[in-house]
C-alpha cells in the first residue's frame, strides 16, 4: 500500500459530477480530503490517496481522463 | 548552531523537527522554517553583518544551518542605481539587483546553497531536483563542489545551451522523454521511492529560505532601509514571499525600520496565473498550461500563489502580466541603457516595471528596486532575430562606404 497526495482541479463542467466517489469505488483506492475550494465555476481539493501502486495509477489516469487537472500537492515540482 | 527551531505549517501552524519534509500531515500544506528571533536578535547587528563575508552567508545566523556551509561564492550582488533606465521610465530613484552575477548566473544559488548544506547535515550523500535549467545548473556546481552524487531531471526538448551549462559539471543528468507533465509526475513519485535530498521537494522549506538574503544585502546596500517598491518575477511565487519574509525579519530584529514596501510581482502573460488571481480579486490561484518563452518563470500552478497574492495585497503592491513581445523589449532597453543582459524573466520584470510606472502605481520619487535574478546568455536563442550586422570588405574604403564614416 502506497500514499500520494495530489491536488485535483475540476472545471466547471465536471462541478457536480461524483469523480472522487467513483474514484474509490471503481479503483480500490481510500480519499481523503484535507482542504478544498468549491465555487459554481470552479473547484479543487487536495486529498491523499491511499492504496496499491497501480490501482493509484489507474485512478488518477481515469481521473485525467474525465478532464480533471491532477497535480503533485506542492504545485509544479519542476523548477526553472 | 543557528537559530531555526522548527517546521511550522503556513495554513495550520502545526510544528515539525527539522526534518527533510515539505508538507504537513494534516492538511497537506507547505511548511516553512520557524526560528528563535529572540535570541537571533542578541546575536546580530549592522557592524557584524557588515564585517562578515562577501557573500550571503555574512547573514548566516539569519538562515536555517548549523554546519559549515557549502559556498561555491554567491550573493552580495551588485545594487547598481540605473539612472539611464530611470530616466527612460521615469523614475528618480530605480535600483537594479543584479543577481546574474552569482556563480552559476541565477539566483538559484542563493537557495540551493542552503539547501545542499542541509542535505549535508540530513547525510544525504545524493541530491536531485527537477528543473528547466537555472536551478539544475546550481544544483550540479553545488553537488560537484562537495562531492555529492546529483541527479537532474530536465524535459529532452530543453535548449542545447542549458544542457551543457549542467552537464559541465558532470551530474548525472536524465532527460526525460515526455512532457513537461510528465516530468513532474516522475519526480513527484521518485521523491517518495528514494531516500534523497530532492532540493525542490522534502529540501524545500530550507531552499525557499536562501531566498530571503536578496532582501537583506539590498536593505543592507540601501543603507539600512527598505525600497518603497519592488517588482520581483513569480513562477512559483516562493521568491516573492521570501523577499518579503527577509524585509519583515530585518524590521522585526531591530535593523531596519517597520517595513511599508509596495511588493509588485510580475508573470509572462502566457503564464500568469497569480497576476489572473491578483486581478480576479480571488484568494485562490487556478492552474493554467504555461505558454512563453520565459520558460524559467513558467510554472502553471505555483506551490506559493496563494501566499504571493497575500503578500502582494497586504503590502498594498500588485501583480502585472507582460506579453512575450514586451518582456524582450524588456531584456533590451536593460541592456541598452545599463548594460546587463537579463534572461526573459528580467525582460518581463522590466517591461512591468515600466507598466507600473505608466499606470501611476509606482510614483517617480519612490525608492524602487528591480530585481533580475538570472542572466540572458543561456537563452540567447530567443533574440536571434535581433542580430543584424552590415558585411564589409576588409578595408577602410569598404568600412566607410557602408556605415558613411569619413576620417
Amino acid at each position: 500500500m502506497v500514499k500520494r497526495q495530489v491536488m485535483f482541479t475540476f472545471p466547471q463542467e465536471l462541478i457536480k459530477e461524483p469523480i472522487i466517489y467513483n474514484l474509490s469505488q471503481q479503483f480500490t483506492v481510500v480519499t481523503n480530503i484535507r482542504r478544498a475550494d468549491i465555487s459554481e465555476d470552479k473547484g479543487w481539493v487536495v486529498l491523499e490517496l491511499e492504496g496499491e501502486e497501480k490501482d493509484i495509477e489507474q485512478g488518477i489516469a481515469w481521473v485525467i481522463s474525465k478532464g480533471v487537472r491532477v497535480d503533485p500537492v506542492i504545485g509544479d515540482i519542476v523548477e526553472g | 548552531m543557528g537559530y531555526a527551531i522548527a517546521l511550522r505549517c503556513r495554513k495550520c501552524g502545526r510544528e515539525y523537527p527539522l526534518e527533510p519534509r515539505n508538507l504537513c500531515d494534516f492538511c497537506l500544506s507547505p511548511l516553512e522554517v520557524n526560528y528563535d528571533y529572540k535570541s537571533m536578535a542578541k546575536a546580530v547587528s549592522r557592524e557584524k553583518f557588515a564585517g562578515g563575508p562577501q557573500s550571503m552567508w555574512r547573514y548566516r545566523e539569519l538562515l536555517p544551518v548549523d554546519s559549515e556551509v557549502v559556498d561555491i561564492g554567491t550573493g552580495f550582488t551588485p545594487l547598481v542605481k540605473a539612472d539611464n533606465l530611470g530616466q527612460k521610465l521615469g523614475l528618480e530613484r530605480l535600483y537594479i539587483k543584479n543577481d546574474c552575477l552569482n556563480p552559476t548566473y541565477s539566483f538559484k544559488d542563493r537557495v540551493v546553497s542552503v539547501a545542499i548544506t542541509k542535505a549535508r547535515e540530513f547525510g544525504f550523500d545524493t541530491v536531485a531536483c527537477a528543473s528547466t535549467g537555472n536551478l539544475a545548473a546550481s544544483v550540479a556546481a553545488h553537488a560537484a563542489k562537495v562531492n555529492m552524487n546529483a541527479y537532474v531531471f530536465v524535459p529532452s526538448n530543453m535548449e542545447p545551451g542549458k544542457l551543457a551549462g549542467t552537464a559541465i559539471y558532470n551530474p548525472v543528468l536524465v532527460t526525460v522523454d515526455g512532457s513537461y507533465d510528465d516530468v513532474n509526475r516522475l519526480c513527484g513519485k521518485l521523491a517518495a521511492r528514494y531516500n534523497w535530498g530532492f532540493i525542490n521537494i522534502n529540501l524545500r522549506p530550507y531552499y525557499a529560505e536562501g531566498s530571503k538574503t536578496l532582501a537583506y544585502e539590498v536593505a543592507e546596500q540601501s543603507g539600512w532601509c527598505a525600497p518603497d517598491c519592488v517588482v520581483v518575477p513569480a513562477a512559483s511565487g516562493l521568491l516573492f514571499t521570501r523577499i518579503w519574509k527577509g524585509l519583515d525579519e530585518l524590521a522585526m530584529l531591530g535593523l531596519i525600520e517597520p517595513v511599508n514596501t509596495h511588493m509588485y510581482l510580475s508573470q509572462a502573460a502566457g503564464c500568469s496565473p497569480i497576476v489572473n488571481a491578483f486581478a480576479a480579486g480571488s484568494i485562490h490561484v487556478h492552474p493554467v498550461e504555461p505558454d512563453t518563452i520565459a520558460k524559467s518563470i513558467a510554472i502553471g500552478n505555483p506551490a506559493d500563489g496563494y501566499y504571493a497574492l497575500r503578500v502582494a495585497r497586504q503590502s498594498g503592491g500588485g501583480a502585472s502580466a507582460v506579453t512575450d513581445e514586451e518582456a524582450v523589449a524588456g531584456m533590451r532597453l536593460l541592456a541598452e541603457t545599463e548594460g546587463i543582459f537579463a534572461e526573459a524573466a528580467g525582460g518581463v520584470v522590466i517591461a512591468a516595471l515600466k507598466k507600473l510606472v505608466a499606470s501611476g502605481l509606482i510614483k517617480k520619487s519612490e525608492l524602487t528596486v528591480a530585481f533580475i535574478t538570472g542572466a540572458g546568455s543561456k537563452t540567447q536563442e530567443i533574440l536571434s532575430d535581433i542580430v543584424q550586422t552590415s558585411t564589409i570588405k576588409p578595408t577602410p574604403e569598404s568600412f566607410e562606404e557602408v556605415f558613411g564614416v569619413s576620417v
